[in-house]
């Protein structure tokens, strides 16, 4: 990906071998930053639990409650994210597209955006008490508004030219909203999926913190009432490996499906 | 219609004998600003004949793009008529195929799908055999034939020029509006883009409206060129190009070629002086 963004980097290294290194290199660094803490004795080791301690408690979590725990969460992200996105694109596009409905909605989705997911959970479980109703409310509620102002900004960047070209070639509105508008929306709604899952995540965790019996963010905190750093540790590596492969499987799919951009995420 | 002084003019085709198909009749548009309506057009009649390349020239900001908006069907007169055959302009359609000065070229669509964008609409939809006869005719028209396949991405300006071209063409316009299609290019690829206009035209005649700011390229394309005045565009002459069709760039090389770019400059540069006038009015 030389163009766009990062056009102004120099071209990657193609030799595959130096491509592995490069990209293993920041993440042995941190492992020898650990490493280091732990040694250098700035902070009491017994608050540090040694890397190659946290993987053994990785391996010894992965035959007991693990999977499970990764498997509620991921699920809860992902129905979370899908319904919260199928709600903010019909929205969204019609705040972008309509300036009498952007004047009318629009003041009202900053407030709601502005209020942070996490601070509504005490309203959550009053209305929907602990169980997975509530997980999947704040989680709609987090994507839905995130989603959405990605698919307003989005929206109001499509140039009117490309309807004025297809009604000249002879598009009815229809036509014009199956044949030009959505296909300039998909970059739009991808990068919607991208933000909702990062939000959704930050958010999953801390509605697990709260109530939860399964889960990632109730494996840290039964762990933290029990003082066990290390599966703190690997409830915390878990979540950024999680979101970091969904992030790189939506790129994937983003690069696969909206190829003809000039500027690609 | 003010005669060019000192030039033989003559006519290139028995013009006068063919149908009246545009015609602007006391065309007004004024536009809502911030202290109360400002008029852009002042006034315009103008008829454009069957065949006919009429080229509207004059300086920029003036409001041509305007005029090419209301036969196009963007902009409606806030009085006056702008009629199609003597009906009434009521919006955009296929028969006035668009050239717009940032091409317009869809770019999530291949070569191929842009210009068979308009074969495959209710409006005009055509057999599969026959859209891929009419998208392979004007690919190999147009040079694009390589790279069917290719999205505009990868494109050169005078390319995705030449793929609006098709795309319009590929819809079998009657008219063909075209706004400074070839302002963004560079001087070399603007020639070859004329050049491969006026050869298309020569094959399928079309009737063309063009807004430019370019007198060499309103003198070698038309059959006529409108002058018009700094905003509010009024029409400061017409003048008769004494060249037919089909032309090449010989045209370049006549004696009445310099004269009549010495005549059109000096009126431009008038409606160029005008305008400023106007702002430094304005700033006082």
């Amino acid at each position: 990906m030389v163009h766009g963004t990062f056009a102004l980097l120099k071209p990657q290294a193609r030799n595959p071998a130096t491509r592995i290194a490069l990209l293993a290199a920041p993440w042995l660094a941190l492992l020898l930053l650990w490493y280091g803490v732990r040694i250098s004795g700035l902070i009491n080791p017994s608050l540090v639990p040694a890397p190659h301690a946290v993987f053994l408690k990785f391996i010894a979590l992965a035959q007991d409650r693990l999977a499970l725990d990764i498997w509620m969460s991921t699920r809860r992200v992902v129905v979370g994210v899908f319904l919260g996105v199928l709600a903010a694109v019909p929205v969204g596009f019609a705040i972008g597209w309509y300036r009498g409905v952007h004047t009318f909605l629009d003041p009202l989705i900053n407030f709601f955006r502005a209020l942070p997911p996490i601070a509504l959970i005490p309203l959550v479980i009053v209305y929907f008490g602990i169980g997975e109703a509530a997980k999947t409310a704040i989680l709609f509620y987090a994507s839905f508004f995130a989603g959405v102002i990605v698919m307003v900004e989005g929206i109001g960047q499509i140039s009117p030219i490309y309807v004025q070209v297809s009604r000249t070639l002879g598009a009815n509105d229809a036509e014009i909203f199956a044949k030009v508008i959505v296909p300039l929306a998909v970059p739009h709604i991808l990068t919607a999926v991208r933000v909702a899952l990062g939000v959704a995540w930050a958010t999953l965790v801390a509605s697990e913190l709260i109530a939860a019996q399964q889960g990632l963010g109730a494996l840290i905190q039964n762990a933290s009432s029990f003082f066990q750093l290390d599966i703190i540790y690997v409830g915390i590596i878990c979540i950024g490996l999680i979101a970091l492969a969904m992030d790189l499987a939506l790129r994937a799919a983003t690069r696969r499906l909206v190829a003809w951009q000039d500027r690609i995420a | 219609m003010t005669p060019v002084p000192a030039l033989d003019t003559q006519p290139m085709v028995a013009l006068p004998s063919f149908p009246v198909r545009l015609r602007l009749e006391s065309v007004h548009v004024d536009f809502p600003a911030a202290n109360g309506p400002m008029r852009v057009v002042d006034g315009i009649d103008l008829d454009i004949r069957q065949g006919e390349f009429v080229s509207i020239i004059g300086p920029s900001g003036c409001g041509k793009t305007t005029l090419l908006n209301i036969v196009a069907g963007f902009v409606k007169p806030s009085s006056g008529r702008a009629l199609l055959d003597d009906a009434p302009i009521e919006g955009p359609g296929p028969d006035r195929g668009v050239i717009f000065q940032e091409y317009g070229v869809f770019p999530w669509l291949t070569v191929r799908g842009n210009i068979e964008f308009g074969l495959r609409l209710a409006a005009a939809r055509v057999s599969g055999a026959q859209r891929t006869e009419i998208v392979d005719r004007y690919m190999a028209l147009m040079g694009l034939a390589d790279f069917a396949d290719h999205h505009p991405k990868h494109l050169s300006g005078g390319m995705r020029q030449r793929l609006a071209l098709a795309r319009a063409y590929a819809v079998k316009p009657e008219f063909l509006l075209m706004d400074e299609p070839f302002g963004a290019l560079d001087a070399q690829t603007r020639t070859a883009m004329q050049d491969l206009l006026l050869q298309v035209l020569a094959t399928e005649g079309k009737t063309v409206m063009l807004i430019t700011h370019s007198v060499d390229e309103a003198i070698y394309l038309s059959s006529r060129i409108v002058v018009v005045t700094a905003r509010p565009a009024r029409v400061r002459t017409i003048i008769d190009v004494p060249f037919g069709y089909p032309r090449d760039e010989a045209v370049h090389e006549d004696p009445r070629f310099a004269l009549l770019r010495a005549h059109i400059r000096g009126l431009v540069m008038k409606e160029y002086e005008a305008q400023a006038r106007q702002a430094a009015a304005a700033a006082d």
